[in-house]
């Protein structure tokens, strides 16, 4: 039975006067996605377990606007935007965690020019943050001598230069880190940017997430760490596609620590 | 009499110069045809990356091989230049080896330009094996055929023909030096061309003289008439990989621009006083148009991308749609925007400085919208230029304009866009469910 978890809002710590250190912006994604709320459970399990003061916006957040912007439509993006910051900025926020890259993106770069200036991490950025002032311990557990592979997602890696972090924290759970022939600066797309995530793909010879996951497979993985919700369902699809889900995982990096602290 | 050579030199150099001079400034017509854009901020970072990655060819390197050759060859090129200095002043003033009187400074001079001319000729003949035997992927795609393939082969030959003349010039003036002829300093060290010595054997001293003349004028004749190609070809990029590193994007990739016309639009719909029914003022300019849909739509740094691209392909062969087959190639999207560029740049010269509508535009007669719905935007292309080109960009701005001009996106796309307006997610859920994870096991 997964241990129950304390998840404030902000109207609510408002209504009790207090500030949060961080919002958790949990993003389209994690809020609907039936994988990827066990990924958004994941993280806040640790925040839990380190007792970081953070809050939702729950019902009062809504899409950053990426897929819209990426398509093309500024204007939608521009609404979303302009309201999003509007919410935030009457609640005073500072800094802002995300465990979904693009919405990390949009509201680090894209946000500023709107009016929305917060300091933005990643949730890998965060947890590394937590490993580095000891407010979580790291150990192996579980994943100790397992070969992962870490898919980079575009938005996170390329878009923003966030390499590290998540390979940091792979690193520190005593796996065996393998990389793919495309990583990191080359790293492959999974197909799911710009917007594709929501439309068929254009007549081709192959769909991006299968080229993806042949590369991922390639180095025999026992785990595949993902750090963005739609490069998970991507391939998650393609491992399925290869028939080799019983084999390969995917996983997020919250969820890797969440299991290797047996949250 | 004596001065007839002098003369004819100089004028085939003044027509030579001013002929580049003319297509310098249609290049820069054309390029200025583009929006406006900022990029005069932070020019210290600018001048590094334009030091590092144009001068210093850091990211050719990203691929060893390629990257090796092209630096030799580059290095050759900008190098062996100090040489047609030298070769200029002397056509000038009918003199022979006027930097002769440095001494050994100009045996060391003219040895390594031996010695780099002959690298650069095994470059080249690797960079034509490449290309046209072991028929590298990113060299044969559909965008390459006819004029580009041909295009890339003709400067390969052009340059083994002028390094080949420049040997040829120099093998005949040792000869020359060593037979004592009139006019033939004794200087220069020649670690290369005294290999082709024995091809001149018995040759007498005129035909010799004839030889390194014929050599000598071809060679100059030929680099003049090389400059000037560059404006019809993709090798622009010796002198435009430059600026374009200078201007290239300085913010994170992820970072899409915030259309201010946009931002007008919602400010304007989210301020409660302002009046829905308002008429513009009298003189208000007319609306602007939301994104591209030809090359006056894009930004002038987008143009000069167009102009600096040299086809190497990188770009589409790290594009992750082009990769799984489907139409989408970074690279075409460049050609495209340049031939279109082209297009409507020689409209404007034959209808005295104005556009005249030709029936046609870059967006649909150039670039499909099948190619511009295929891109994820991971910026694969972007990084993978060795001299910051932003294909990227100029698909975004392709978009906008059919999504917010014409409506144009593919239905799935609408149906994302509809739940976003309605409900705030790009699916049919209601915002008020959005913590309803908490709850679920």
């Amino acid at each position: 039975m997964a241990n129950a978890i304390t998840v404030p809002t902000m109207a609510q710590l408002f209504a009790e006067g207090k500030t949060p250190e961080v919002l958790f912006w949990v993003g389209c994604a994690g809020s609907f996605d039936d994988r990827a709320k066990k990924i958004t459970k994941a993280f806040v399990k640790i925040l839990n377990k380190a007792e970081v003061s953070f809050a939702v916006l729950g019902t009062e957040e809504s899409c950053t606007g990426d897929p819209a912007k990426r398509a093309g439509n500024e204007f939608l993006f521009q609404m979303q935007a302009v309201t999003n910051i509007e919410v935030m900025n009457a609640y005073g926020i500072k800094k802002v965690v995300t465990a979904c890259p693009h919405c990390f993106n949009t509201i680090k770069n894209e946000y500023p020019g709107l009016g929305g200036n917060y300091e933005v991490v990643h949730h890998t950025q965060f947890l590394k943050s937590l490993l580095d002032e000891g407010r979580i311990q790291l150990e192996g557990g579980s994943f100790k001598g397992k070969r992962i592979t870490f898919h980079d997602p575009c938005y996170l890696g390329r878009a923003n230069n966030v390499y590290e972090a998540p390979r940091d924290l792979i690193r520190k759970l005593d796996a065996e880190l393998v990389e793919m022939k495309n990583c990191k600066k080359r790293g492959l797309c999974c197909g799911a940017g710009g917007a594709q995530m929501f439309k068929e793909p254009e007549k081709g010879d192959k769909d991006v997430n299968i080229e993806r996951t042949e590369q991922a497979l390639e180095t025999k993985p026992e785990i595949i760490a993902a750090g963005c919700p739609f490069c998970n369902t991507m391939m998650t699809d393609g491992v399925k596609n290869k028939e080799k889900e019983t084999e390969v995982a995917v996983m997020d990096i919250a969820e890797l620590i969440a299991t290797a602290e047996d949250l | 009499m004596e001065f007839v050579p002098n003369i004819i030199f100089l004028l085939i150099f003044v027509f030579g110069v001013t002929f580049f001079a003319r297509n310098i400034r249609r290049l820069r017509r054309n390029i200025k045809l583009g929006r406006s854009t900022n990029v005069n901020d932070n020019k210290s970072q600018r001048w590094k990356n334009m030091a590092r990655i144009a001068l210093g060819q850091t990211k050719m390197v990203v691929r060893p091989v390629a990257g090796v050759l092209h630096i030799i060859v580059y290095l050759g090129f900008i190098i062996i230049n100090i040489e047609v200095l030298e070769i200029v002043l002397d056509g000038i003033l009918g003199t022979h080896r006027l930097f002769a009187p440095l001494g050994t400074l100009y045996n060391v001079l003219i040895g390594s330009f031996e010695v780099l001319a002959f690298l650069v000729i095994i470059g080249i003949v690797i960079f034509w094996i490449r290309r046209n035997i072991v028929r590298l992927q990113r060299f044969i795609k559909p965008e390459m055929k006819g004029w580009p393939k041909q295009d890339a082969n003709l400067i390969l030959y052009f340059e083994v023909i002028l390094m080949t003349l420049f040997l040829t010039m120099n093998a005949a003036d040792l000869q020359l030096q060593q037979m004592g002829a009139a006019h033939y300093v004794e200087a220069g060290a020649f670690p290369i061309s005294q290999f082709l010595s024995p091809l001149f054997e018995g040759v007498g001293m005129s035909a010799l003289i004839a030889i390194e003349r014929i050599a000598w004028w071809l060679h100059i004749i030929g680099i003049l008439f090389f400059l000037n190609y560059l404006y019809y070809s993709k090798h622009l990029h010796i002198l435009l990989a430059f600026p374009n590193t200078y201007y290239g994007n300085l913010k994170p990739k992820g970072e899409f621009t915030n259309l201010e016309a946009v931002t007008k639009e919602v400010r304007l719909m989210m301020d409660p006083s302002a009046d829905p029914f308002a008429a513009p003022a009298a003189d208000a300019p007319p609306p602007e148009k939301f994104g591209a849909s030809d090359v006056m739509d894009l930004n002038w740094v987008q143009l000069l991308n167009a102009y600096t691209c040299t086809e190497c392909g990188r770009c589409t062969s790290e594009c992750p749609a082009n990769q799984t087959g489907k139409k989408l190639s970074p690279r075409k999207i460049m050609m495209d925007t340049r031939d279109r560029l082209e297009a409507v740049g020689k409209n404007v010269e034959s209808n005295k400085g104005e556009f005249k509508d030709d029936g046609k535009q870059l967006l649909g007669d150039y670039i499909s919208h099948e190619e511009l719905w295929a891109c994820t935007s991971c910026n694969a292309c972007v990084e993978a230029c060795p001299v910051s080109i932003d294909p990227l960009s100029i698909i975004i701005e392709m978009r906008r304009y059919l999504v917010m001009e014409q409506s144009a996106a593919p239905s799935d796309l609408n149906n994302m866009m509809g739940n976003i307006e309605n409900n705030g997610a790009p699916w049919p859920f209601n915002q008020m469910d959005r913590v309803n994870w908490v709850q679920e096991s």
